[in-house]
């Protein structure tokens, strides 16, 4: 049996988001899939032609409508809706993009949907994780039924470039409800790497003692090339802005390298750094749970550690 | 019309508490285990109380689905403050999907010009009831919700989302479905405790709903995840960077 998957791009309106290659990455891991990627957006073109650039994906529909400017989950979930017929699969990222959309999608299909895909056993068998990460469970969809799924794109490798799929624009199959309008976005710029896509990641907890002690992780993070991120309790604290969070309830990542500096190591900040390559932790405390699960573990005095490693870069 | 509140609430295990696998592999261990509110319905409670008590609401109305001990989890949010109960009952627990023809049944009955739910419950960590509710409810939804300003037939929600803060208006009714930051939630005293055992609290068997309680998903198995394994300890910075040098974690 063969499956055909359609999954939602994730974009800002000019750029593909770095998610929607993993969904491809693990779309791909079902067996005979025809992968088909959907934009929704203003002006699909270039967004369009990097999904259409991903390897593995066969075609790319794009559904133009100005409605569409903005990632509104009411918006778009009928005109996937109404796409969603043919496919065996509907995918998303499971970012707040995806995490918002997708179950409007599933409802609107009558289908169940399945969160946070970590592994594919099969094309309708999938494991995720539950209770925070402490426990994997095995799912089952019933074979004659869609499958609407988010993916854990800390799970799954970006897929690579190079690819040629063909592109083919649609008018939009509905006219979306206005009940919903975008107002604003406080999106900070920065020309740091993306928290969720990193290869390297300076993250700072509660010990770091204020906002301006946090400054000196960024200067780290630029030595490094790396993005900084924060436990939930500095980010309580306000020493860091939410969207840096990690963990649990923040973002879940899995960068080659994570440097935990200050971090005590709740099981929910774990939960969201579990799959990185090397964990790196600095700790006053030798028994911090932290140090666990770090691949390497120094013990002492933050504010002495960082500038001299600062220096030995 | 009364202007009513309805909040979803779900009873799971504490958050404190550190879940065990059942050795069969077919679920979580909840017997003698400590249950309670779902922390985010919780905040999603505290909020509605708070509109109520700034007068932008008359009633807040809680609503849960699960067999009867439910009631207990039902009875603190009386304590906190909710005027009345809703218990649907069904043994067998309720995929998202159900969950949502449920509540949308209460929906119809209580209308509300406004419904509040938590972004997950930390058990099963889905996170689709509430989006699912407002597609079935054709309404619209606000998701992870850090604040709510409620104006004349609608809301400006200011939403948690990856790249920072997003701001919708949403017309009313609409479900939002809140996020850690929105609040923090009372500590209920002891004589709200006694007055919540007088307070309104009604069950409806789910039968009475016209409301399948279908399984569409078949859990194939529970299992620990992978435990990562303990490393080095290094001395220095020194040491530290060395290692990293030598593994190649600071060049791409």
């Amino acid at each position: 049996m063969s499956a055909s998957i359609l999954i939602v791009a994730e974009h800002d309106g000019t750029t593909l988001g770095a998610g929607t290659a993993r969904c491809v990455a693990c779309a791909a891991t079902v067996a005979q899939a025809e992968i088909t990627v959907v934009v929704c957006a203003t002006d699909a073109s270039a967004v369009a032609r990097q999904a259409a650039a991903l390897r593995g994906v066969h075609r790319v529909l794009t559904v133009e409508h100005p409605i569409h400017a903005h990632p509104l989950a009411a918006a778009i979930a009928p005109q996937i809706a109404a796409l969603g017929g043919p496919y065996t699969h509907v995918l998303g990222p499971s970012s707040t993009f995806g995490k918002d959309l997708m179950p409007r999608i599933a409802a609107l299909l009558d289908t169940a949907q399945v969160s946070d895909i970590m592994a594919v056993e099969g094309p309708h068998r999938f494991r995720r994780p539950i209770y925070a990460g402490n426990a994997i469970v095995t799912v089952e969809v019933p074979a004659d039924t869609k499958v609407v799924g988010t993916v854990r794109t800390a799970s799954f490798r970006a897929a690579g470039v190079g690819g040629t799929a063909q592109i083919e624009k649609i008018d939009a199959p509905v006219e979306p409800p206005s009940h919903t309008r975008f107002v604003s976005t406080s999106a900070a710029k920065s020309d740091r790497p993306d928290l969720q896509t990193a290869a390297r990641v300076i993250s700072g907890g509660r010990a770091l003692g204020s906002a301006e002690a946090f400054q000196m992780l960024y200067q780290l993070a630029d030595k490094l090339g790396a993005a900084v991120g924060a436990s939930r309790a500095a980010v309580d604290a306000g020493y860091a802005p939410n969207e840096l969070q990690v963990g649990q309830t923040g973002k879940i990542i899995a960068p080659e390298l994570y440097v935990a500096i200050g971090i005590s190591g709740a099981i929910q900040h774990l939960t969201g750094i579990k799959d990185a390559r090397t964990i790196v932790a600095i700790n006053k405390d030798p028994e911090a749970p932290i140090f666990e699960v770090a691949d390497i573990g120094l013990v002492g005095d933050l504010f002495e550690i960082v500038p001299q490693i600062e220096k030995l870069l | 019309m009364m202007k009513r509140i309805v909040v979803g609430i779900k009873r799971v295990v504490d958050y404190n508490v550190r879940i065990r696998i059942k050795p069969d592999g077919s679920g979580v261990v909840l017997d003698g285990v400590k249950m309670s509110v779902n922390p985010f319905d919780e905040i999603a409670l505290e909020e509605a109380l708070r509109i109520k008590e700034r007068a932008g609401a008359e009633e807040v109305v809680v609503a849960t689905i699960g067999p009867s001990d439910c009631q207990a989890q039902l009875r603190t949010c009386l304590a906190m403050g909710a005027d009345r109960a809703l218990h649907v009952l069904s043994d067998a627990p309720t995929e998202p999907l159900t969950t949502a023809r449920i509540l949308l049944k209460l929906i119809e009955r209580e209308q509300p010009f406004l419904v509040l739910l938590g972004k997950q419950a930390i058990d099963d960590d889905n996170g689709q009831t509430g989006q699912m509710l407002a597609a079935l409810w054709q309404r619209p939804q606000a998701t992870f919700a850090s604040k709510i300003e409620l104006g004349e037939g609608k809301a400006q929600v200011t939403r948690e989302v990856d790249a920072g803060l997003e701001t919708l208006e949403v017309d009313l009714p609409a479900v939002i479905t809140v996020d850690l930051r929105l609040n923090e939630p009372r500590y209920v005293k002891l004589p709200e405790i006694m007055k919540a055992k007088k307070k309104p609290l009604e069950t409806l068997p789910l039968e009475s709903l016209g409301v399948a309680p279908g399984a569409h998903l078949t859990t194939v198995r529970v299992a620990a995840p992978p435990q990562r394994q303990k490393g080095i300890q290094v001395e220095n910075a020194a040491a530290l960077v060395a290692t990293l040098k030598e593994k190649g974690l600071l060049t791409s």
